[in-house]
C-alpha cells in the first residue's frame, strides 16, 4: 500500500549484491522526519554498503532509493548534499588543516562556485563545534587531536552541513563513554527538531535506547526490519551475531548480555 | 583567509619580479640597469640585445616552467592524496625523456625535439590513464603503481639510448635529462598554457579542498569526484608535459614548492595553487640565474641546482612528517 505523503527516505524493493553475495533482496523501508533508524549486524554483514546505498553513494542492484520523494538520480549531487549528510567510517586527513577549516567543509554545498566562507558560515561552524564540545579547539591542527576528538570534529562538519537527513557510519568510533551518549543525545534531539537519522551501530544496548526502527542484517542475506522493540529480540540477535545473548531489564532499560 | 591572500600573493609576485630582475641584470656581460632599460625600450645596443634575446626568454622560460611544475605538483598531491607526490610520479617526464632523447638519437634538435618530447609526454600520460582506468575503477594505488611502472619502462629506454649514443650527443642528452633552461627559445606559449591552466583550476579549488579530505566524503558533499579527478589528471599531466618540453626534467620544484607553500599558508587550494605558481616561478628563475653564475663562465643545468637544494629540504620535510 502506498503511503500518501513522500517520506524523507524510502527504499523500494532494493537488492544489494557484493561480489557474488546477496546482502538483501526486495528490501523496502520508509523513514520519516523525526525518526531514528539503526542498522545492526555482525562484521561484514553489509551495514556500510546499505548505508551508502541509502545515501545515494552507490547504486542498488535492483529497486530504487528516494530522498524526499525523488530518486537520487533526479537531483544534482550538490542539491542532494544540501538535503543529506554522510559520516564516512574512515576519514583520511593526509594534509594539515585546522579544526575550524574542517568544520567549514560542511558548508561546501551551500556556497557558490566563487564564494568564500562568510561570517554566517563561520558562525554555523562555530556553533556546530560547540555542540560536540570542540569549540575551544577551533584553531588547533586536526593532526594534533586524538581519534575521538577528530571524530567529534567530523560530526561537527556534518552539523554545519545542516541537512534534513543524517547517515552516520559508526559515529561512536573512538568516542569515550560520555561522548557516546552525548552524540546520540545530540542526534536524538536533531530528530526531535525534525531531522531523519540513520546510524550504523555496534552497540545493541544503545540501539535499544535510541532507535525508533532497527534493521538487523544477519550476514547471510537475511534482513529483519521493524520497530526497535520488535527487532531487538534475544534469539534473533543471538542468531545474527552468532553469539548467545540474554535480555535483561535494568532500571527500566533493556540490555543484552553476551554469555 | 581572503585577507591572507592579499598579503601572500603580492609578496610572492614581488619575489618573482625581483628574481626576474636579477636574472636580467647578471651574467658574463655586465650590462646593468642601462642595458635592461635599453632592452625593454627596444634598443639595438649589443648589451641590450643580449638581455632581450638571450636572458629574457631564458628567465621567462624558467619562470613558466617552475610555475607549471609547482602547480602540477600541487594538483598531483591532491589527486593521489599524498603530500609527497610530484609531477613526475605518473611517468609523464619519462615519456618526455624518451621522446626528447629519441629525437636527439636521430640527430634532430630544436622544434622537432620539442615536439617529440611533448608527444612522448602525452603518450605516457594516455598510457597511464588507459591502464589505470582499465575496468573503470580508479584507486590511487593503482594509478600510482601504473605511473611508477611506466616511468620505470621509460627509464630503461632512456638508459638504452644513452648507452648507444655517440659521445657528442651524450652531453646534450644529459643536460636535457637534468633540466636546463638555456635552450628555451620561446617561453610565450608556455606562459599562456600556465595562465589557462590556472584559470581552469581556480573555479575547482574548493572542490579540490574537499577531495583532499577523502573521496567518499567529497562525493557525499556533492563534488563530482570522477570528473574532477579526470580533469585534474589531464591538467597536471599537460602542465608537466609543457614544462618538461620547455626546460627538461627539472627535479624537486614540483615536490618541494607546493609542500613548503602548504606549510606556510595551509592547504586551501584557492590560495595554494596561485601561491605555488608564483613561488615556483620565482624559485626556478633564481635557481637558473645561480646556475649561470656559480661556476661562470661554465653554465650548470638548473636541475643540478634544484636537486642540490631539493634533496636536503625534502629529507627535512620527510623527517618532520614522520616524527
Amino acid at each position: 500500500m502506498r503511503q500518501p505523503a513522500s517520506a524523507l527516505l524510502e527504499a523500494d524493493r532494493v537488492a544489494l549484491q557484493v561480489g557474488s553475495r546477496w546482502l538483501c533482496r526486495e528490501f523496502s523501508l520508509r523513514l520519516d522526519a523525526g525518526e531514528c533508524l539503526v542498522l545492526l549486524g555482525p562484521n561484514g554483514a553489509g551495514k556500510t554498503t546499505l548505508l551508502h546505498t541509502l545515501a545515494g553513494l552507490r547504486p542498488a542492484e535492483a529497486g530504487e532509493v528516494r530522498l524526499a520523494g525523488t530518486p537520487y538520480g533526479g537531483r544534482s549531487p550538490r542539491e542532494t548534499a544540501r538535503l543529506r549528510a554522510v559520516l564516512p567510517q574512515i576519514q583520511p586527513d593526509p594534509f594539515p588543516a585546522s579544526v575550524l577549516e574542517t568544520a567549514l567543509v560542511g558548508r561546501h554545498p551551500h556556497l557558490g562556485r566563487w564564494a568564500w566562507e562568510g561570517r554566517e558560515d563561520q558562525r554555523i561552524a562555530h556553533a556546530a563545534l560547540d555542540r560536540v564540545g570542540m569549540a575551544a579547539f577551533a584553531e588547533r591542527d586536526l593532526q594534533s587531536l586524538s581519534g575521538g576528538e577528530r571524530q567529534r570534529v567530523a560530526i561537527a562538519a556534518l552539523l554545519a552541513q545542516q541537512p534534513a537527513l543524517y547517515l552516520l557510519d559508526e559515529p561512536l568510533n573512538h568516542l569515550d563513554l560520555h561522548y557516546r551518549i552525548r552524540v546520540l543525545e545530540l542526534f536524538r534531539s536533531l530528530a526531535t527538531e525534525g531531522a531523519g537519522v540513520v546510524l550504523v551501530l555496534h552497540d545493541i544496548d544503545l540501539a535499544a535506547r535510541y532507535a525508533d526502527h532497527v534493521i538487523l542484517l544477519d550476514g547471510q542475506g537475511g534482513v529483519t526490519a521493524g520497530t526497535a522493540q520488535a527487532v531487538l529480540q534475544a534469539d534473533r540477535l543471538s542468531a545474527a551475531y552468532g553469539h548467545h545473548l540474554r535480555r535483561v531489564e535494568v532500571a527500566g532499560r533493556t540490555v543484552f548480555l553476551p554469555e | 583567509m581572503r585577507a591572507r591572500a592579499l598579503t601572500v600573493l603580492p609578496t610572492l609576485m614581488l619575489a618573482g619580479i625581483g628574481a626576474l630582475a636579477w636574472a636580467l641584470l647578471s651574467g658574463e656581460l655586465p650590462g646593468g640597469w642601462p642595458a635592461l632599460a635599453g632592452a625593454l625600450g627596444g634598443s639595438d645596443d649589443y648589451a641590450a640585445v643580449v638581455v632581450r634575446e638571450l636572458r629574457l626568454p631564458r628567465a621567462l622560460a624558467a619562470y613558466a616552467g617552475g610555475a607549471m611544475l609547482a602547480v602540477a605538483g600541487a594538483l598531483m598531491q591532491i589527486l593521489l592524496r599524498n603530500p609527497l607526490a610530484d609531477p613526475y610520479v605518473l611517468g609523464v617526464s619519462g615519456g618526455a625523456a624518451v621522446g626528447a632523447l629519441g629525437a636527439l638519437t636521430l640527430g634532430l634538435g630544436g622544434l622537432a625535439m620539442d615536439a617529440s618530447a611533448f608527444c612522448g609526454a602525452l603518450a605516457a600520460m594516455l598510457l597511464v590513464f588507459g591502464l589505470a582506468r582499465g575496468d573503470g575503477t580508479w584507486t590511487q594505488t593503482r594509478l600510482l603503481l601504473t605511473g611508477v611502472i611506466v616511468a620505470a619502462g621509460c627509464g630503461a629506454a632512456v638508459t638504452l639510448m644513452l648507452a648507444l649514443a655517440t659521445d657528442t650527443r651524450v652531453h646534450s642528452m644529459l643536460f636535457w635529462l637534468m633540466g636546463d633552461a638555456s635552450a628555451a627559445r620561446n617561453p610565450w606559449p608556455a606562459l599562456l598554457v600556465l595562465a589557462a591552466a590556472l584559470a581552469a583550476c581556480m573555479p575547482l579549488a574548493r572542490d579540490l579542498n574537499v577531495l583532499a579530505r577523502g573521496e567518499l566524503g567529497a562525493r557525499a558533499l556533492g563534488v563530482p569526484v570522477d570528473r574532477l579527478r579526470h580533469g585534474v589528471f589531464v591538467l597536471a599531466s599537460a602542465l608537466t608535459a609543457v614544462a618538461v618540453t620547455l626546460i627538461g626534467t627539472v627535479g624537486f620544484v614540483g615536490l618541494v614548492v607546493p609542500h613548503l607553500v602548504r606549510l606556510a599558508i595551509g592547504n586551501d587550494q584557492r590560495l595554494l595553487l596561485p601561491a605555488a605558481a608564483l613561488a615556483g616561478g620565482a624559485l626556478l628563475v633564481a635557481a637558473d640565474t645561480a646556475a649561470r653564475l656559480v661556476l661562470s663562465p661554465l653554465q650548470l643545468p638548473v636541475g643540478v641546482l634544484t636537486a642540490l637544494i631539493g634533496v636536503p629540504v625534502f629529507l627535512f620535510l620527510l623527517a618532520r612528517q614522520f616524527r
